[in-house]
């Protein structure tokens, strides 16, 4: 892989950052926003149910760190929207760059939006409702590692389909999140929903993240194997997604779909 | 001998039963312009496309400066650089901001003096920091132009590069093309509908039409080899007769062409 080629794609993407307010506040507006909402929401639970079960972790760290496998999705995809944005596919395919170098800088784009966040929402937070991550101990950095590949497999996932499926279907990837939400239990135990949800609860590294979260915070020891499992799934989906967009490219090269992408077709 | 800058060897696409191109063998040598002319519709961008790597054939051969571009794609691609109408440069950059980044994807050695170089031959360096997207047509097919070059290509492909600007600027790309290519190191690919340009700039000319090369020649000999006053009057004629005849014509049965297979 080469690096410079790498860095074009980050330095692209610098370029717009640095020229355009409306893209640098999203960064934080929907993260300071839930970190309001969720915040408020935890003290009030605390006052009404005259509980010693602290929600500030186990609510508000959640909603944290949900936020945070948005973001990292979300810097990977909106990057790749950019070249389908500006209709700039062909210029970068019919170029020297590889898939992997051009992925590469994707991820890497992705990374550096999710830890602006990550220490914006960890300030906020911490100031505002005391939410200290010394409560997840050992645990946040492989919580934060999990999903973080999540977020990364997810993003090169929507990046495929948006190339696959055209333009228009940018639409069908913002959602992705919201709907894997319900399944990750990131505000209730697994043993809450139903069999059948539950079976796809355990595909889903996050759910592993998320029930462990918990388990820490009510005073138990990290569950370790769980969290070896998450990862190793989420190792595997970051696997598959990129032979996914590496598929889609090959499929694309064949059929001429970068050559006429502008036109919002699956076929 | 050194390598073509381009050599396509029985180039096939199809697109289900539709032969976009149907066996097409060319080469570009370095220090020549080559025009691809037909109609709308014979297979030009679909050539460009694969030449581009964009595009798999679906049989046939490409090889850039003597590097196989199924094999060994972004090597043959970094000595590979193009223009064209459909592909304008993402207009939310400045000019120099889009200058840089294809120049790092290119890999281009000294990359800030190549810039400058660029801005001053194509009259950029006062929009040094202007959006490409507020830029005029004529001043982004020059954008496009000096993106093209910032590789040095050792093949250029021109996709109809003076279809938005004026005469005077036009004259002066093709003079600035041509200059390119008579140092020797760069062949060109070059698509126009105008017959004139293509006359004036091109050391040989191949007419494309149904996917097939039914054409090939020096464009200032051409109309006169086959009976025609001019290059566009000889354009019209082969035009016409392959899209709504299929028979050979007058240039086929002088021997020139290639008989059409039956379809």
């Amino acid at each position: 892989m080469n690096p410079t080629r790498i860095g074009a794609v980050v330095l692209r993407q610098y370029y717009l950052y640095r020229s355009s307010p409306q893209r640098v506040l999203p960064l934080f507006v929907w993260v300071v926003l839930d970190i309001l909402l969720w915040g408020f929401i935890t003290r009030f639970l605390a006052q009404v149910s005259h509980s010693t079960f602290n929600f500030v972790p186990a609510l508000l760290g959640a909603v944290l760190l949900w936020d945070f496998l948005t973001r990292v999705m979300q810097g990977i995809t909106t990057a790749f929207f950019e070249d389908v944005w500006s209709r700039n596919f062909l210029n970068v395919f019919a170029a020297p760059i590889r898939v992997s170098e051009y992925l590469a800088g994707l991820v890497a784009i992705g990374v550096t939006n999710s830890l602006v966040a990550l220490v914006a929402m960890f300030a906020l937070a911490w100031a505002v409702f005391g939410l200290s991550f010394v409560a997840y101990g050992a645990a946040l950095a492989p919580f934060l590692a999990v999903l973080f590949l999540t977020g990364i497999a997810l993003g090169v996932l929507g990046a495929g389909m948006v190339l696959r499926l055209g333009p228009a279907s940018e639409w069908l990837i913002w959602p992705i999140p919201t709907l894997l939400s319900p399944f990750a239990g990131v505000f209730y135990p697994l043993s809450v929903l139903p069999a059948w949800m539950r079976v796809i609860s355990r595909a889903l590294p996050p759910a592993y993240v998320f029930d462990g979260m918990r388990a820490v915070v009510a005073g138990h020891p990290p569950p370790w194997g769980a969290l070896a499992i998450g990862a190793a799934l989420a190792l595997v989906y970051l696997a598959l997604a990129g032979a996914f967009f590496a598929a889609v490219y090959r499929y694309a090269i064949r059929t001429g779909l970068i050559a006429r992408y502008s036109a919002e077709t699956v076929t | 001998m050194p390598a073509p800058a381009l050599l396509a060897d029985r180039l096939c696409k199809s697109f289900g039963a539709l032969k976009a191109v149907d066996d097409v063998s060319f080469q570009v040598a370095a220090g020549e312009i080559v025009g691809l002319v037909g109609p709308n519709g014979a297979g030009k961008t679909t050539t460009i496309n694969m030449v581009l790597g964009v595009l798999a054939p679906s049989s046939g051969r490409i090889e850039i400066d003597g590097l196989d571009l199924a094999r060994d794609r972004s090597r043959a691609l970094a000595v590979t650089n193009f223009a064209a109408v459909y592909a304008p440069l993402p207009g939310n950059l400045t000019v120099e901001q889009n200058l840089r980044i294809f120049g790092m994807i290119y890999a281009v050695a000294n990359l800030r003096t190549r810039i400058g170089e660029l801005l001053e031959r194509f009259d950029l360096v006062r929009y040094r920091k202007t959006r490409a997207g507020v830029l005029s047509s004529g001043e982004q097919t020059r954008l496009a132009l000096a993106k093209a070059l910032i590789n040095r290509p050792r093949l250029l492909l021109l996709d109809e590069p003076t279809a938005s600007i004026d005469p005077s600027t036009a004259r002066d790309i093709r003079a600035g093309i041509s200059g390119i290519v008579d140092r020797g190191d760069c062949g060109v690919l070059w698509t126009s509908h105008n017959m004139y340009e293509v006359e004036a700039v091109c050391d040989r000319v191949l007419f494309l039409s149904r996917g097939r090369i039914l054409l090939e020649g020096d464009p200032k000999a051409l109309p006169r080899q086959h009976g025609a006053a001019t290059l566009d009057d000889l354009f019209v004629e082969v035009a016409h007769e392959a899209l709504h005849d299929g028979t050979p014509g007058r240039a086929e049965a002088a021997g020139a062409l290639p008989a059409r297979p039956a379809t």
